[in-house]
This record gives structure tokens, C-alpha cells and sequence, in this order.
């Protein structure tokens, strides 16, 4: 899998792997800019942008844009996080300057007035839509809990206030200070040329502005053990949340992390799986590691009968405790990296996996990773690594939010100590 | 688009398929067994979906654990889950370690423990299934949608009922896996990096000698249909609507999916422009196409806060009775161009083969080449669509909404009403 890197004279990077046999394409356009770059007054601008990016531009209306993707039968969307905002087409390889014309076009948005007004009523849709699950409010208050004055808990979708609110100008102003040449990266993987992906890049983005976006606040995000439930009468279920710092995204650390996530919290096998799925306590529950800018977080959730939630909780703390105390085995160890070969290698044999992989990777460490770079660096992961994950985070100091029918919950005890 | 495809059914009656796919390291999976939640007891509602978790939990010589470590060690990612007509067996991992995984799966299909002790939790788990439900407004609209659309049994939910899962027994759902599982019927499909002979020479090994009568079919009744509201305070209103299509295998099938695809098929089809993109009504709209063997229908679905409601409701049903109207020709190139590079993308991943074997063969008896797939997406026009259309009109709508108040359904749709099917 050859690997190749083009940095353009505004700054502008290009990464590829090409692979000969694959029988399409998949493309992305990686803009380092999401909630936690945004300020309070204009709450939810970056995911806004986001879909202004599909609104037109001045060859463009949003109709054309849609239907220019669609002949070329691109399977395409966009995705907005608390640091990432990422555009990606998948297409048949004879498509590829087309996709890349099209996504380098939409990238200079107008954000015309009637547009913009327009999407305002489906991003409010959009809130509402998640509003109506709990599961995902739960995630959200907890963050909120769990950051508290760190940009990391700013809320990526915004409220209806905050987004009635905003005017087209601040957009504006975001998209010109964010969507700056140096702070995109373009992946690719898949089979095409490297040299044409270049011509075609340089050639719609080569006028990209240059100045750079730096990104403020990137700190740790501290260990607290706040307390929370939220009342919800009309949920039927209670929605648990625990969150913890971790290791973050360039972290030597961050592979040891997510080995342990897997023991404790994987969909089958793990730790929690049978602690709270198997006998039945609760209907899901899952751990699992997100890595950051300048820090990381363990999630811990479950969700259950209300009345059962207390005692859920004491199981988790428990579990924690443990882990904390022991650490893992060298079964479970080797149980964790016989799932994760399976994954790294499955979920790289499609172009959209890869391009995901490499994309992220240059964003978070400016460096390429192949498939096998991220094997070793699984296959290295040993007991003492773990330890120093749990010593240097502890598992147990973690915010928690209940969200549910719940008027009270009991705070367990000797949270944190034995 | 050079397909290597194998096809072998056992005495038996089990039937085993394969694509081989020489560009990837990993393999998948799918087994089709023919007991799905339809075959449920009426009293016992829910019985599929126990049975489905139970099933896992210790077989042949291994107990729950041991089993679940066997198949982590195997990196087999799954999932086994209960459809209406079949028990679904999924997993994937590494080619290599295809043929443990295959003799796992042999234990837990043919000599599944289904212990007593693990039966209160398995239940506990159904019954938090169905009970939370309630929090999932837009899976509970759906649900409600098919309860009425769909003729009994194909109109059950797999979650079951409260008094179906309350009166379980470990005896009934060890009594209902012996009368439905059987090799008559089942499908195993597999698609990756295989060596055919030495596959079929396992499964052989694994299955030949698993015997048991044919199923009886089941017996359709007649759906309810109607139009019906479930008041819930909630911030949106859901909306889900039904309308009788062509089954795959009719002649109008791909035409059938023409027109879906015109309405919901991209960013750039009908539901999409005129709903959200128009007139920002809502984030969520689509339609899809769903099939059995004797019917099939187009679902529609809305999700858009409550003042909005009426208005996201008349257009969603203009746009799908205006479909017969006319059809433009870029239109339709768009739809083939999107049905093109998914055929194409298709056959970069393992799971979406192995899941296609199995539907071909279960609903036409035969896999389709990509190739005869790809001629017929070709050959569709603006013409055959809105003669198809013509031919089998949207009508006789079944319709759940589910908010805080109810919606009118608009006259245009009822006026338009015509026998179809």
C-alpha cells in the first residue's frame, strides 16, 4: 500500500494510500475546526457550517450540488464533532476529478441569506430529533458535567436559542478564520493516481487564504467526581453516564487505553458485558475510550429499569474498583488484541475505512499509520502499559449522570477509595 | 465484474453459498435459519427473541463463557438476532480463522444448551427490549406502522409482548428450538478469502448429518390497515406511512425500486428537496423499498416538530402521488449512477456478499450476478417506472403518527386512493 504526502504552498496537506486492487475511491476533506472552537455566542456554528457547506456557492445552488453528486453516484455526507469537521465522498475510480472538483467547490460555501435561513429550521429539527432520545441526552448533559469550563463541553449542536440567534455575518466570520488552507487536510485511499489527485487538488484549492487557525485551550481535562441526575418524567428507562479522563490523542498511551476499554466495556466478552448485560440488570451497557486534542475521556454508560439503577451503579463502581486495584490479565490481554487485529484489518479492507484512518491520523499526529504501524502498536500493549493507564487515570474518579424518571439517586460511597 | 460464486444444497436441505473474493484477508459469515419470530405461539410473543439471546449461551461441550472467550479469541465480530421469518447468524473476522468459527456455530445451532439457570436474565432482557421501546419514538412509529400494514404473523414486532414473555418457560423455548430449527430451509453463506472445496467439505462434516422434516408454511391473515395517532408529549412528531408495492421477483420489480429510489434515493430525489431542502420541514424523511415473498411495501417516514407536522404530512404524500405524474430522465440517470457504484462498492466488503447470497437465494432460489443486476438498473426508464406506477398506484394507505396531537390526512391522498395489488 503505497503511502504518499503533498503539501500545498497555502499549506494545504494531501495524504494517500493507493491500492490497485480496491475498486473505488473514497475521499475526505478534514476541517480541524468543531465545538470546541467555538465561543458561547455562537453556540452550534461549526455543525451550522457544516450543513451551509452543502447549501451552494457561487457556481452552485444546493439543488445543483446534490444532483452533482448523485450522477456521479457518490455515496457522500459530512459529520461534525467536538474538533473535526469532515466531508467525504465515496466513488467509482473514473469519478475521482469530479469528486474532488465538487468537494473543493462546496468548501467555499456563499452562505447566502435565504439558505441560511432555511437551514435554520432543519438544524432546530435536528435538535429536537435528539432531544426525543434519551440515550443521547444523557450523553450530553454528562459531557457538559464532566468538562464543565473546558471547550470540550461545548455542545456541538447548540440549542434552539443559540441558533436562532445567529446571525449569517458570524458564520461568516468562523468559516474565514477556520477554513484556512493550513488547518485542512485531504485523504484519499483507494485506486487512482497520486499525481492526478494532486494536479486536481492544487488546482481547486491551490487560491485556498494561508494564514494559519490555531487552536486554543488544548489542556487536560481534569478528574472530578460530580454527582448529577436529571429528571425526566416522561422516559421510561434510566440512562447512566460515568466519564473519566484518559490519554489523549497523541498520547503513547492512547493504544494501551483503548485495549482496556475493550476488556472492560467491549459489546461481548468484556468485563461489563457480564457484570450487567448477561445476568440481566441492564439492557446495554458499554466503555469505551475517545482520544482528544490535548486529552482523552473514558465513557462508561448504561441503561435500565430505573429502580435497578442504584444498584447497577454499585456493580460498575465495583468493577472499577477492581480494575483499578488489579489491573487486567494476560487472558483478557490477549483476548483484547485477537479482537482488535480482526477490526484494524477488517475495517481497513474498504477504501471509506482507510481514508477514515489516515485522514484522523494526520490531523491528530501529522504522521502517516499503516494498517501494520497500528498492528505493532497494539501488539506492543502489555500489562505494565495498562498499569500506568490506570495510575495515571484513575478509572474510578468519574463524573456521573443519571437521566431518567429518577427523582433521586444515592451517590455510592467511597467513590474513588476503598 | 468477475464474480467466483458457489452454490451446494446438502441432502438435507441446507444450503450453502459462497463468493470468493481474492482482494480482501477476511471472510463473513450469514446463516439463515428458518424460524423467525412469526412462527412464534400466539401465546407466547417474544418466544424468537429469547430464544435468539439464550441460544448463545453454551453449546456442545461449552458453557456461556468458554463460548463467548472461543469466538473473542477468534476475533468473530456478531450478532445473532431474530427477523420475522428467519434467526439470523452474522459474523466476521479474519479468513484464517473462518473454519473454528464455522465449527462453533455448528454447536450452537445443533446442540445448543439453552440452560434453565440463564432464562430469568434473558427474559429480563426482553422485557427491558420492549419496555424501552417507549424511549425510541422514531423505532416505535415503524413498529406500530407494520402491526397494522403487514398481514399477521409478518405484522409482529420481535420484542414481543409483556404476557408473551412473563409466562416464558425454559421447557417452552427448548421445546419451540426442537420444532423449528432444522436443516430444510437454512441457508449458510459465506463470502471472503475461501477455498471453496475445503468449505464445502466442512460443512459437510459440521452438517450433513443434521436432519428434520420441511416447515409447514406459515399462513397469512389479513392486515388491519387504517390510520391511527399515539398521543406522547414528545418535541417531534413522528409520521410513518405505508402503501402496497411489487415483490421482488414480479416483472415490475426494478421498476418498483426506480421509483423509490426517484423519491428517496440520494440527496438530490424528491422527499429530500421538497421536504427538507425546500422547505426545511424536517432533518429526518425517506422511503424505503421492503419485500417478502408474496408482498411488498414502500415505508415512508417523517420525523419534524409538532407545529410543522400537518404541513411535512401533505407534502411527504403529494410527492409520492405526483411520482406517477412523470419522471424526468436525469432522474433516472442519477438513480442508475447510485445503484451502479453501490452494486460496485458491494463487493468491497464481505458482509454486504454474504448478506446478498443468502436474500438472492432465499427469494428467487438462485444468486443474481452483478452483472444481471447492473443489465436491469440499465434498462430502466422514465417510461417503464411511471407506466409501473400507473399500473400499481400508492393507495390504500396505512398511516401512524405519534406526538402530542393528531394530524388530518390530506384529501389529494384519499381521492388518489385505487386498488393496487
Amino acid at each position: 500500500m503505497p503511502f504518499q504526502q503533498h503539501r500545498l504552498k497555502n499549506g494545504l496537506n494531501i495524504i494517500a494510500e493507493t491500492s490497485p486492487s480496491a475498486l473505488s475511491l473514497a475521499l475526505g476533506f478534514f476541517v480541524r475546526t468543531g465545538s470546541r472552537d467555538e465561543v458561547p455566542e455562537v453556540s452550534g456554528v461549526t455543525h451550522f457550517l457544516e450543513h451551509m457547506v452543502f447549501k451552494g456557492t457561487p457556481n452552485r445552488t444546493a439543488l445543483d450540488v446534490n444532483r452533482d453528486f448523485d450522477r456521479i453516484g457518490a455515496q457522500y455526507n459530512a459529520y461534525t464533532s467536538e474538533e473535526n469537521t469532515v466531508f467525504y465522498a465515496a466513488v467509482l475510480p473514473e469519478y475521482l476529478p469530479p469528486a474532488v472538483e465538487i468537494l473543493a467547490d462546496i468548501l467555499r460555501p456563499s452562505l447566502r441569506e435565504g439558505d441560511f435561513d432555511m437551514e435554520k429550521k432543519v438544524i432546530i429539527e435536528e435538535i429536537g430529533m435528539y432531544e426525543d432520545q434519551p440515550g443521547w441526552s444523557a450523553y450530553d448533559h454528562a459531557k457538559k458535567e464532566f468538562f464543565a469550563e473546558h471547550p470540550l463541553g461545548n455542545s456541538i449542536l447548540g440549542t434552539p436559542d443559540s441558533i436562532t440567534a445567529l446571525k449569517r455575518d458570524q458564520m461568516a466570520e468562523y468559516f474565514d478564520r477556520r477554513y484556512v488552507a493550513p488547518n485542512i487536510t485531504v485523504a484519499a485511499a483507494g485506486r487512482f493516481a497520486f499525481k492526478d489527485l494532486v494536479a486536481l487538488v492544487e488546482d481547486h484549492c491551490g487560491d485556498w487564504p494561508g494564514q494559519p487557525a490555531p487552536r486554543q485551550g488544548i489542556r487536560e481535562a481534569p478528574a472530578a467526581d460530580r454527582f448529577k441526575v436529571v429528571t425526566r418524567d416522561k422516559v421510561t428507562q434510566e440512562h447512566v453516564y460515568l466519564i473519566a479522563p484518559g490519554p489523549s490523542a497523541n498520547s503513547p498511551l492512547r493504544h494501551a487505553a483503548d485495549t482496556l476499554s475493550m476488556i472492560l466495556g467491549d459489546d461481548s466478552g468484556s468485563r461489563l458485558h457480564w457484570a450487567l448485560v448477561d445476568p440481566g440488570y441492564a439492557e446495554s451497557a458499554d466503555l469505551s475510550f475517545h482520544e482528544y486534542e490535548g486529552t482523552g475521556a473514558f465513557y462508561v454508560s448504561f441503561s435500565c429499569e430505573p429502580a435497578r439503577t442504584a444498584k447497577n451503579l454499585s456493580i460498575v463502581q465495583g468493577l472499577l474498583r477492581q480494575v483499578q486495584e488489579d489491573g487486567v490479565s494476560d487472558e483478557e490481554l490477549k483476548q483484547a488484541k485477537n479482537k482488535i487485529l480482526s477490526r484494524v484489518v477488517r475495517g481497513s479492507e474498504r477504501p471509506m475505512g482507510r481514508m477514515q484512518a489516515l485522514g484522523m491520523s494526520w490531523t491528530y499526529l501529522g504522521e502517516y499509520r499503516s494498517v501494520d504501524d497500528e498492528l505493532k502498536a497494539f501488539q506492543a500493549v502489555t500489562r505494565k502499559k495498562i498499569r500506568q493507564v490506570l495510575d495515571r487515570y484513575p478509572l474510578v474518579q468519574a463524573t456521573t449522570l443519571a437521566l431518567g424518571p429518577l427523582e433521586k439517586l444515592r451517590k455510592p460511597s467511597g467513590n474513588g477509595k476503598k | 465484474m468477475a464474480q467466483d460464486v458457489h452454490i451446494h444444497t446438502f441432502p438435507n436441505g441446507l444450503t450453502l453459498l459462497a463468493e470468493r473474493m481474492p482482494h480482501v484477508r477476511s471472510a463473513a459469515l450469514n446463516f439463515l435459519v428458518p424460524a423467525g419470530y412469526a412462527h412464534d405461539p400466539p401465546a407466547q410473543l417474544g418466544l424468537t427473541s429469547v430464544l435468539s439471546e439464550l441460544i448463545t449461551r453454551g453449546a456442545g461441550k461449552r458453557s456461556s463463557r468458554e463460548l463467548s472467550l472461543a469466538l473473542d479469541n477468534l476475533g468473530l465480530d456478531r450478532d445473532t438476532s431474530a427477523g420475522s421469518l428467519h434467526m439470523r447468524f452474522w459474523g466476521a473476522t479474519l479468513a484464517d480463522n473462518l473454519p473454528a468459527a464455522l465449527e462453533i456455530y455448528a454447536d450452537i445451532l445443533r446442540r445448543p444448551a439453552l440452560p434453565a439457570e440463564e432464562i430469568d436474565a434473558v427474559r429480563a432482557l426482553a422485557l427491558q427490549d420492549l419496555q424501552s421501546l417507549d424511549d425510541e419514538p422514531r423505532h416505535k412509529v415503524i413498529v406500530e406502522l407494520r402491526q397494522r400494514h403487514f398481514p399477521p404473523p409478518l405484522n409482529r414486532d420481535r420484542r414481543g409482548t409483556f404476557q408473551g414473555l412473563e409466562t416464558l418457560t425454559i421447557d417452552k423455548v427448548r421445546r419451540h428450538y426442537q420444532s423449528v430449527f432444522r436443516p430444510h430451509g437454512t441457508i449458510l453463506s459465506v463470502a471472503g478469502q475461501i477455498d471453496w472445496k475445503k468449505l464445502r467439505d466442512q460443512v459437510e462434516k459440521l452438517f450433513g448429518d443434521w436432519d428434520g422434516p420441511p416447515a409447514t408454511p406459515i399462513k397469512l391473515g389479513k392486515p388491519s390497515g387504517g390510520r391511527v395517532h399515539l398521543t406522547k408529549e414528545t418535541t417531534q412528531t413522528q409520521i410513518a406511512l405505508a402503501y402496497p408495492s411489487v415483490p421482488i421477483g414480479h416483472p415490475d420489480y426494478f421498476s418498483a425500486q426506480g421509483a423509490v429510489q426517484v423519491l428517496s434515493g440520494g440527496m438530490s430525489a424528491r422527499l429530500f428537496t421538497e421536504v427538507r431542502e425546500k422547505r426545511g420541514l424536517c432533518y429526518a424523511v425517506w422511503a424505503s423499498y421492503q419485500t417478502y415473498k408474496e408482498l411488498a411495501c414502500i415505508l415512508c417516514y417523517a420525523g419534524t416538530t409538532n407545529e410543522r407536522a400537518q404541513e411535512t404530512l401533505n407534502v411527504t404524500l403529494a410527492e409520492v402521488c405526483r411520482l406517477e405524474d412523470g419522471i424526468f430522465a436525469e432522474e433516472v440517470e442519477r438513480v442508475q449512477a447510485g445503484l451502479k457504484s453501490s452494486l460496485i462498492m458491494q463487493e468491497e466488503s464481505t458482509s454486504a456478499r454474504a448478506g446478498a447470497l443468502a436474500s438472492d437465494w432465499y427469494y428467487l432460489g438462485r444468486v443474481r450476478s452483478l452483472q444481471e443486476i447492473q443489465d436491469a438498473v440499465d434498462a430502466l426508464t422514465p417510461r417503464k417506472i411511471v407506466n409501473h406506477l400507473r399500473r400499481f398506484p400508492p393507495g390504500d394507505f396505512t398511516m401512524v403518527t405519534l406526538g402530542p396531537k393528531p394530524l388530518r390526512f390530506p384529501r389529494r391522498g384519499v381521492a388518489r386512493r385505487k386498488a393496487a395489488v
